[in-house]
């Protein structure tokens, strides 16, 4: 270690390489062990999202779907904090979705090809011209892969119902 | 009395180069300077390098090669140490082998050397296809030897997940090259972070030690002069831990840090 690094350690300007190595670590294990790469996350994120959706509004700024290692035990643990129920409304819900998966054992998954930027867009596209009778449609099917395109659907429903 | 059983113990890494031959070479050693009637097998058919560390590649005349063909007994293809008798090297044949190599011939293999070894090390090679399977399948137990390195880490990581579904146990860590005074400044990952995140007993740490190549140049293991290099001790201390002796492990506090690592127990990482 250079003087330098030492002074940037003690001014908090710099991290411990050991820190980031082992965050990094973590990361990619997690990812290694549950056998799923980001896309299919992101996919079954996007899939989660819509069947909860279909029952309840999610607060989508509060959403987090994460891997939890323990002792070579990784757990889907999604957090999605409910605004509503679509009939009853239920303020400060919260759905919490666990799912074990053995590093023994990871259940193999097929990797489906990554999803064309025109799918993407297309979906897109659809938000954007959205009749008032399409918002009406349970948002389940309105699921979009953009975090931001997904918010800004639900906030128009809202306005919208 | 209870009946002979030999362990046949796998060494194994997933990562090329982080020094699971020269822990092959030292443990076998050491366990035969213990008492222990071993033999060390050469399971790397591809890049075979034990000979040369235990200072034996002169005196090899065949190999698991003629064995399993039949055209020469074991004990001919055995190489015995001279100095330390309780150990022989059973080498690696043609890398041509590969070819035709089955799980059953390493079974095959180990079943032959069942009835005069108490401990079969075998030295397997680097990554997780065909060589490792076939040498996997000839092992009940594991020792898992990585660096304090993310790539390493990584790939004892995938090895251990496969062990796992070969049934293998125990499972055991030996942490190598660890280089104290980086992990007292922690710019290396600390033993707990590797022990936590891989979640294996530690068997042994050993540092990064100059008198490795120094042995290695003369092909005589450290183990074998007695020397009392860091690495030499932790190499014997390794045999004895095998063995069910209860060795205290260098305390890792003083090596990294142990309270942070504790504190970060549940591993939680963001994905989104
Ligand atoms: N504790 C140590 N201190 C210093 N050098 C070491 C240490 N352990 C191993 N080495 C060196 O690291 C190199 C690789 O070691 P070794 O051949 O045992 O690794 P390996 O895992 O068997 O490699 P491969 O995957 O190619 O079979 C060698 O040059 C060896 O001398
Ligand atoms: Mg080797």
């Amino acid at each position: 270690m250079t003087l330098r690094d030492t002074i940037n350690r003690l001014l908090g300007l710099q991290r411990a390489s050991a820190t980031t190595a082992r965050e990094r670590l973590q990361l990619v294990l997690a990812h290694d062990r549950s056998d799923l790469n980001p896309e299919l996350l992101e996919q079954m994120r996007r899939e989660i999202l819509e069947v909860v959706s279909r029952y309840v509004e999610i607060d989508l700024d509060e959403v987090d779907v994460s891997l939890e290692t323990e002792d070579r035990v990784t757990a889907l643990v999604a957090n999605l904090p409910i605004r509503r129920a679509k009939a009853v409304a239920q303020p400060g819900v919260k759905a919490k979705i666990s799912l074990g998966v053995n590093a023994s054992g990871p259940p193999k998954v097929n990797t489906p090809g990554r999803p064309g930027p025109e799918v993407a867009n297309s979906a897109l596209e659809d938000t954007d011209g959205a009749t008032a009778a399409e918002a009406e449609k349970p948002a389940a099917q309105d699921i979009q892969p953009e975090p931001a395109a997904e918010k800004a659907r639900l906030e128009g429903s809202e306005s919208l119902s | 009395m209870t009946p002979h059983r030999t362990r046949n113990i796998l060494i194994c890494s997933g990562k090329g180069g982080v020094g699971k031959t020269t822990l092959t070479a030292n443990l076998g050693i050491a366990l035969a300077r213990q008492g222990v009637r071993t033999a060390v097998l050469d399971a790397d058919f591809g890049l075979r390098n034990l000979d040369l560390l235990l200072g034996l590649e002169n005196r090899i005349v065949f190999t698991a090669q003629e064995v399993l063909a039949g055209s020469c007994r074991l004990e001919q293809a055995l190489v015995k140490h001279k100095q330390e008798p309780n150990l022989a090297l059973l080498p690696a044949g043609n890398p041509r082998m590969l070819e035709w190599l089955k799980p059953e011939d390493m079974q095959a293999i180990v079943g032959m050397l069942a009835p005069s070894f108490d401990v079969v090390l075998i030295d397997c090679p680097a990554g997780i296809e065909d060589g490792f399977k076939n040498a996997v399948s000839a092992a009940q137990e594991a020792i898992v030897i990585t660096t304090p390195e993310v790539s390493a880490v990584r790939d004892a990581d995938r090895v251990i997940g496969l062990l796992n579904t070969h049934g293998i146990q125990p499972i055991q860590l030996v942490l190598n090259r660890v280089r104290p005074k980086m992990m007292a400044n922690q710019e290396m990952l600390s033993v707990n972070d590797v022990t936590d995140i891989l979640a294996l007993p530690l068997l042994g740490l050993v540092v990064e030690d100059e008198q490795v190549i120094v042995s290695t140049n003369r092909g005589e293991p450290l183990t074998l002069s007695g020397s009392h290099s860091p690495a030499a001790l932790a190499y014997s201390n390794v045999a004895r831990r095998l063995q069910g002796e209860d060795v205290p492990l260098p305390d890792p506090a003083k090596m990294g840090r142990g309270l942070r690592a504790k504190l970060s127990r549940l591993i939680k990482t963001k994905i989104f």
